[in-house]
Formats: structure tokens, sequence, C-alpha cells
């Protein structure tokens, strides 16, 4: 499998625990499914990574439809986990996204036990396409489930080091903003043997149908994404950075190559774009394309020398 | 399904909320009525997918109800301005599927896609019936285009100011009919699904993406999930599941 290229020639190149990326946008899980749909457009090897759709033990239909709201510079969503479970990831869906993307993937893990992320992880941990894992702790679209894990240092840790436990790739913690302070949660992760922290998910919000005077979504609350959210996250990255040793994969609202360097700046080693892929599906494409005109604008001669640079 | 960038030639109100409007561009790749394009609008993260209600070579057409702050931007908008669009989406009727017996049923701005069915089966020799529902007369959509065709649409108002007083369901009453395509709020669509011994209904859902990636709008179906945007929005009368 390639491992990208060395940054010394590779000037958008960047590194995530010992795997290298050839640059560093990755589509955030949900918003790129298994890839089928975007590589239809344009050849996804493109990208450095790819986060595809959230898996859990067992088959889920998710949450009742509306699923979807638009809010201002963004969007909420309530889809709850919606995938056909990991046994049918590894049969059906990793062989086919084989077939278009040649570079390792981040698969993104959630469950409703330790037990369910543990067998999820270990299943996932064996295939050769996966390069990291990304354990989401912090789904705020489920219940008994997700977040819960992802709002107590404990709960985190003990999640942590039960999947460390089982597998031998990078682990990433994806952790939610929706806690008072998102640095104990990272500390308490990094504690546990985490190879990285993955953040943010989205902001827990809700809005009215004003017709029907009840919430808008099904499920009531959904999780806020798109611009609106980037200085939030760009915050919280700040911030952990600052708390921990291990890299950071930054997410939130990035659109844009401006984005991607400011989230880079704040202590991120690589990105994710989520919501952006939804509204324009090349997206990733153009940011990719458009970061060396980012970088010369800001007399940065390689991408990799800015991680933390604002710290 | 890919993104073009559209040139507004015309955007005229037809009724007092809904707007006609026609796009000039590349629209080559549509394929089938029932599909429908996803349009960007500045100010406005989401796109607002509509059906297509008619398309040549170099253009598209759609009725556009002014419902929200995004369409009402969208009715404001002139002549020479251009539109990020996707298109097309959808799988769009299986036209091919359609008898000589055929009805195209709709309630209000459900219409659009019956004038792209009854167009598509003209040209192949069919000439189909229309029931159309509407609250009443001034919400009627234009019946001339279906006219054109040779067809006269049997109209129903909920008010009885024209047609026949009540629902699309009490103007399909008078038909005779074997087969049924369908487009309109999920409640008619569950009572024309009673009155169809077989046929295609067009479902709408609020979408994220339009393009099956989000899974904002999937649904259960008797072969499985599906997602209305990119499986559907048209599913066969035997695989639905009130």
């Amino acid at each position: 499998m390639p491992n990208g290229s060395n940054t010394k020639q590779n000037p958008l190149a960047t590194e995530l625990c010992g795997l290298k990326l050839d640059n560093p946008v990755i589509p955030a899980s949900g918003t790129f499914g298994y890839g089928q749909e975007f590589a239809k457009l344009y050849d996804i090897n493109i990208l450095g990574s790819i986060s595809f759709k959230g898996t859990t033990l067992h088959e889920r239909y998710g949450n009742p439809l509306p699923r979807i709201a638009e809010t201002p510079s963004g969007m909420l969503n309530a889809v709850g986990l919606q995938n056909p479970g990991v046994d049918h990831v590894i049969a059906h869906e990793l062989p086919e996204f084989k077939k278009i993307y040649h570079k390792p993937l981040v698969a993104n893990i959630s469950g409703f036990s330790i037990d369910e992320y543990t067998e999820t992880a270990e299943k996932l941990d064996a295939e050769d396409q996966v390069g990291i894992l990304e354990i989401n702790i912090s789904c705020p679209n489920v219940h008994n489930g997700g977040m819960s894990f992802g709002t107590s240092p404990e709960a985190a840790a003990e999640v942590t080091a039960a999947v460390k436990k089982v597998t031998h790739k990078p682990v990433f913690m994806k952790l939610t903003p929706n806690v008072t302070d998102i640095t104990e949660i990272a500390k308490a992760c990094e504690d546990a043997g985490a190879d990285g922290i993955s953040m943010i998910n989205t902001l827990l919000g809700m809005r009215i149908d004003k017709k029907k005077r009840t919430p808008l979504l099904a499920n009531q609350t959904g999780g806020l994404s798109g611009p609106a959210v980037f200085p939030v996250a760009v915050r919280m990255v700040w911030q952990t950075a600052r708390a921990v040793k291990i890299p950071i994969i930054g997410m939130g609202g990035i659109s844009s190559a401006d984005d991607v360097i400011e989230m880079m700046m704040a202590g991120a080693s690589a990105v994710e774009v989520g919501a952006a892929n939804l509204v324009n599906p090349y997206a990733c494409k153009e940011i990719i394309e458009d970061l060396p005109r980012a970088m010369k604008e800001l007399n940065i001669d390689r991408l990799a020398d800015i991680i933390g640079a604002a710290l | 399904m890919d993104r073009q960038l559209l040139t507004i030639e015309a955007n005229t109100p037809v009724t007092a909320d809904t707007w006609h409007m026609k796009l000039t561009g590349d629209c080559a790749a549509i394929s089938a009525p029932g599909q429908f394009i996803n349009i960007r609008l500045d100010g406005f993260f989401l796109r607002r997918p509509i059906s297509i209600y008619d398309h040549e070579d170099g253009w598209v057409s759609i009725l556009y109800k002014a419902l929200g702050q995004g369409t009402r931007a969208m009715s404001e908008m002139t002549p020479g301005q251009t539109l990020d669009v996707l298109l097309p989406l959808g799988n769009g009727f299986d036209v091919s599927l359609c008898t000589p017996h055929t009805l195209l049923a709709a309630g209000g701005i459900g219409m659009p896609p019956m004038y792209g069915i009854a167009k598509e089966l003209c040209s192949r020799g069919i000439t189909p019936q229309v029931a159309l529902g509407f609250n009443t007369e001034e919400d009627i959509l234009p019946l001339q285009p279906f006219r054109d065709l040779g067809i006269e649409p049997v109209i129903a108002t909920a008010d009885g100011s024209f047609g026949v007083k009540g629902f699309v369901t009490d103007a399909m009453e008078t038909l005779d009919y074997d087969y049924v395509c369908t487009c309109g709020p999920e409640a008619m669509l569950k009572a024309v699904y009673e009155h169809m011994p077989d046929g295609q209904l067009s479902f709408e859902e609020r979408m994220g993406c339009g393009f099956g990636a989000c899974m904002g709008c999937s649904c259960r179906t008797k072969y499985g999930t599906k997602r209305i945007c990119t499986d559907g929005p048209i599913l066969m009368k035997d695989e639905v599941i009130w």
C-alpha cells in the first residue's frame, strides 16, 4: 500500500503516528459514505485518507425522519449511526472501497457498550485497508451509547484502554464538544494509551417546526456542523493541543484551504472535512488544489511546519 | 450526477406562491422524469432539491413554491443570474413499466414530474390520464402544457372552487386505469396508494446532500433500507412500507 510522499518532496505531506499522508485532508465520517458517490466525480486517491461511515457491531437503521435541518451557516443532523454492521462492512463495503481507493483508511467505530467497541475495533484492526481506528465516543444522536462514553474522563479512559488492548493500529479517540472541559477528556484518553485525538464531533442543537410547534427533527435534537462551528473547533483544538502530546485530527466546519491552515496552526496534524462535502461534492478536491496558493500567500513552505504554530 | 453552472433564462410566477424557472446549460445527463436538481443558493447552507418539470437539450425547467426563505430568495432572482446546480439526481420514474391505461395523479406542487411522464409517454404513443388535486382554484398550476399533449387533466379542489370537490382521489374515482404514477405530500401518496392497482410513487424528504452520501433521507422498504435521494425518490408500489 503506498505510504504517500516524503515530506521533503511534498510540501503538503503530514503524518499521523507514523502513517504518512500525501496531504492533511480527510473526509469526515458520515459525510463521504464509502467513497462511491464521490469516486464518480473525481479520483478520490488525491485525498490524504478517508474516514468512512461510522461502523457498529450490529446493523443500525438509525433515527426516524426528518434527520436533517438547515441552520445559519450549517446544518443539524440526527442520522443516528445508520450502517450495515461491521461484518457486512468487511465483507462488502471494504472490498468495493479497495477498487476505488488505494491508501490506508480511517475506520470510524461506535458502540453501545465497551464490548461492542472492542469487538468492532478488533475486527477492523485485522483489515489491511485500515490505517487508523477512530473511536467515536461522541455521537450526540444515539441514546445509551455514543456520547455518554465521551462526557466523563473515566468512561473515555475505559473505552480507550479496552480498545488499545485488542488492537495494534493507532487509536484516535473522537471527542464531543458537548462537555465542560474537553481537555480533561483528551488527557484521560492520552493517559489510557490513546495514540491521537479526533475532534470535534457535532455540537448539540435543535430547530423548531414553527407550524407544528414541535422540534423539527424526529430525534428532537441533532448535531450542528458546518462553518458555524469552525471557531469553536479551532478553540478546542488549540486548548487540547496545549494539554496533550499526542497528535490531533482537527475538524468542525472546515470548508477552505485557509481553514485547513488555521486548524493546523491551532495544533492539528491533519484535518477532516465534513458538512462541506454534502453541499459541494468537490469540496475536498478543491481544498487540496487550493492549498499551495494559500500556503504561498502565508509564506509556508511545508504544511507540516505550521502544526501548532499558534500555540 | 455532476455540478453544472446554469443560467436563469426566465423566472416568473404562475400562481400567487409558485414560480416557473427555466435554466440553460448542460442538462444532457437528465435521463428520466421524476429526477430532481439540487440548487445552491447564496446565504443558505443546504441546497434546495426541486423536481424537474421539463427539459430538452440545453435547458431544464422547474416549478417551485416560494414557501421558505430559500425559495423566496429564488423567486427574486432575475434572468442572467447563474446557479450552481447538481443534476440529475434520483432514479426517476420507470416509464417503460407504464401500461396503456396509466393514470398520473398528483397533489399541489407534486404536479411537475407528472408532466415529464406525460411527455415521455406521449412520445411512446401512450396518452395517459391525469388527475390533479389543489386546495383552491387560484392554486391550479398551468394546465396548457398537458393540453398541448392532447390531455385534459381532471381537477379536484379541496374547497370545490373548481372541478371535483375533494382530493385527487375523488377525481380518480371518475377514471378507469390499471397503473398509477403519483407525486405529492405523503398523506396524499398514502391515499392514492389505496386506490392504485400497481404503480410508482415519488417521495419527498428533507435531504442533506441529495446524492447518497449523508444517509439523511433513508427509509425502510420491503427490500431493505433505501435512500430517498439516490435509490428514490421513486419507489415501486410493492416495496413501500408506510
